[in-house]
């Protein structure tokens, strides 16, 4: 995929290494496509695979290979820019590619065993060693300090490597980031009879990564982007990233109060959550400005030099570009829709919250980690200018389409939802049930399958398109 | 980098600042209010229960009460309300630990079972099957509801049991609750679970549980 994916072609280990960690993410990614598809063919057909692979199980791989898959696409990022922005080698490459391995090996197991044994007796045994059972971070306790002392070894890689080389902004920004994002993945690891308290720190790490960290990450990997595909000014481009710092974590690390309005936590988090939640968009406008208006700064100086274009990487460029737009749309925009407590009474736990995951997930990570494969596809295989070949741009077409439609569809069957089930039949189990059987409800669901299948096709050409862009003659060399 | 600088607002060194400032603050206020909001959500006592005390998160002796859900006029919205002693599998004198183990087990096994990746607990998890926050509370497993005679049990609670230990043989729609291997013990244990957790405050969600919007009408009020 990534060429010479094995040989030491590269400059440096560590981007050979990251490498690595994208073609295990591309896997994952169809991995996650895959379960997706059962989930959603079980809501229109329920007796498909049941009682063999049930609901329960595709969903919980589904949502784990996509956390699974934007991490190892993130690590691999991280370890791709190292190099270019430090200048040096990643500092300990042979127990940065050992840790590959380990980790790798470990989310093997943990795979099998989620599909295998799916689920267990209700004692401690279970939650060590088969799943913890909660949402997003079900990886079972053994795997969770696996994966804390990985990460905490990658912190170190990226910690002597910034110290020993030259710690540019971007490099700063990512240093911080990673310690956070590593620390906050320690508050899900631990175990109470409490269910309030269990899902107050369990939101610890699911909100303080998704909406905080991760954006930030984003931030960072959009800087490093636009210097590398289109030149941007270093200047102007880091202090943006510090403009969004802080902006993402000052409205993001208090909007975590939009998730305790309702599990037990006291009123006052109504009015942070609303609040602060309310200005979590804000960044995001602020982001796609920014990449909007550098591109269109540096196309101009381009033009006026005579040049054919700035642009040195037009597929890295679409998905950023993308990714800008989409993190705005999937995030801001449908996220903004039921986040004030008002409304979120009544949509909390329906399909809007299935429409806005779909799209907010999409439109902020993955968008940007495509771009961020693009970016490895140029530099693996030394090509100059990137174009867009063909299979680049039905990938590209394919699957914005289906995200975009499945979040459509899951909004339209979320509005028949909560008229039926919360505003009309008291949000109970015959509620419930009446409410899934609404025609909107059902028509939404179809057209979701549908868009997934349109989805799956588009990464089909992505996947092809990642293998053979680097022989294409059509780039400059 | 800043040397050329002529403006604040061009110095990174300025923006590098308010980044730090920015999220210590808010980094600070968030710890702060945590600080805050656990000892809100801290598990009550038995002693609580005994004296009337209200907490947000009763203690695991809750299953000896009887718990209903009623609008609060002072709150503006319904909270769970702890009312008399109730017969829970025929008790009503569990004590602490007893209450706590059974809290310990149905909780491991909702974990165990996999249940968040269907149902929503407290309104949080998948969407594939309903909400169980309040499903305590259902007016289908009281008196008189459908699934007390669908199961043939004369208890809410051993009716609930039923259900999780055969679900398929009880389905209550086309797209049915799977088989879990859920004993007898750890369905006892998940019915804890769930009586414990409709006595949690959850300000107010779901809203108007088990009232159809006719019934609200009729009543003036919605």
């Amino acid at each position: 995929m990534f060429d010479r994916l094995t040989t030491n072609h590269f400059q440096y280990e560590g981007k050979q290494l990251a490498t690595w960690y994208f073609t295990v993410a591309v896997v994952l990614f169809g991995a996650q496509l895959l379960m997706g598809l059962i989930a959603a063919t079980q809501f229109l057909y329920p007796s498909f695979l049941f009682e063999i692979f049930d609901f329960s199980v595709a969903r919980m791989v589904h949502i784990n290979a996509l956390v699974v898959w934007m991490v190892y696409a993130m690590v691999g990022a991280a370890y791709w820019l190292l190099p270019d922005e430090t200048g040096i080698e990643v500092v300990g490459i042979k127990f940065a590619k050992l840790g590959f391995m380990v980790l790798t090996a470990a989310v093997t197991v943990v795979v099998l065993v989620y599909i295998l044994v799916q689920v267990g007796p209700a004692s401690q045994a279970t939650i060590w060693l088969i799943h913890e059972g909660r949402e997003y971070i079900e990886a079972p306790r053994w795997a969770d300090i696996g994966i804390a002392v990985v990460l905490v070894g990658f912190l170190l890689h990226v910690f002597l490597t910034a110290i020993k080389g030259t710690r540019t902004g971007i490099v700063t920004v990512l240093m911080a980031d990673m310690i956070a994002l590593v620390g906050l993945y320690l508050c899900g690891m631990g175990y109470t009879d409490n269910i309030s308290m269990d899902q107050f720190w369990w939101w610890w790490v699911i909100h303080l990564w998704v909406e905080a960290t991760w954006e930030v990450l984003v931030g960072v990997f959009a800087a490093y982007g636009l210097i590398r595909i289109i030149g941007a000014n270093r200047q102007i481009v880091e202090m943006w990233l510090w403009i969004e710092v802080s902006m993402l974590f000052g409205s993001g690390i208090l909007g975590m109060g939009h998730h305790y309005f309702w599990i037990g936590t006291p009123e006052y988090w109504w009015e942070i959550g609303a609040l602060f939640s309310a200005l979590e968009p804000l960044p995001l406008v602020a982001m796609f400005i920014h990449v909007t208006y550098d591109w269109g700064k540096e196309q101009g100086i381009a033009k006026a030099k005579g040049e054919e274009s700035a642009v040195m990487n037009t597929p890295a460029l679409t998905w950023f570009f993308t990714n800008a737009f989409g993190n705005f749309l999937g995030a801001g925009i449908w996220g903004f829709f039921h986040t004030l407590p008002q409304v979120n009474i009544y949509t909390h736990g329906t399909q809007f919250t299935s429409a806005h995951g779909h799209l907010a997930f999409f439109g902020a990570y993955a968008t940007i980690l495509i771009g961020i494969f693009y970016l490895a596809i140029q530099g693996s295989n030394n090509i100059t200018r990137l174009k867009m070949t063909f299979d680049g741009k039905m990938a590209w077409f394919l699957i914005n389409i289906g995200v975009f439609g499945m979040t459509v569809a899951l909004t339209i069957s979320g509005y028949g939802q909560v008229l039926v089930e919360r505003a009309q039949m008291g949000a109970t189990w015959e509620a419930f049930f009446v409410s899934q059987d609404a025609l909107w409800f059902v028509q939404g669901l179809g057209w979701r399958l549908a868009m997934g299948v349109v989805t799956l096709v588009g990464f089909v050409y992505l996947v092809k398109d990642l293998l053979s862009s680097g022989k294409s003659e059509i780039h400059e060399k | 980098m800043s040397k050329r600088t002529v403006s604040v607002w061009t110095d990174n060194q300025f923006w590098v600042r308010s980044a730090a400032w920015v999220t210590g603050f808010a980094s600070v206020l968030l710890i702060w209010l945590t600080f805050d909001t656990l000892a809100q959500i801290s598990m009550g006592t038995d002693e609580d229960l005994k004296n009337g005390i209200a907490k947000r998160v009763p203690g695991p002796t809750v299953i000896n009460y009887k718990i209903t859900y009623e609008m609060s006029d002072k709150r503006g919205h319904e909270v769970p309300v702890i009312g008399a002693k109730e017969k829970f599998f025929g008790r009503d004198d569990y004590t602490e630990e007893e209450a706590g183990a059974l809290l310990e087990l149905g909780k491991l096994g909702s974990q165990a079972k996999n249940c968040m990746n269907c149902h929503t607990l407290l309104g949080n998890g998948a969407y594939y099957a309903p909400d169980l926050t309040k499903a305590w509370l259902d007016p289908a497993w009281g008196e008189n509801g459908p699934y007390l005679g669908m199961t043939g049990k004369n208890t809410k609670e051993e009716a609930m049991a039923e259900f999780l230990m055969y679900p398929s043989k009880y389905p209550t729609h086309e797209r049915m609750m799977p088989n879990l291997g859920i004993t007898a013990e750890e369905a006892k244990g998940l019915v804890a679970f769930l009586k414990h957790m409709s006595s949690i405050d959850t300000n107010g969600f779901p809203r108007n549980f088990g009232k159809k919007s006719t019934d609200l009408r009729e009543k003036g009020s919605n």
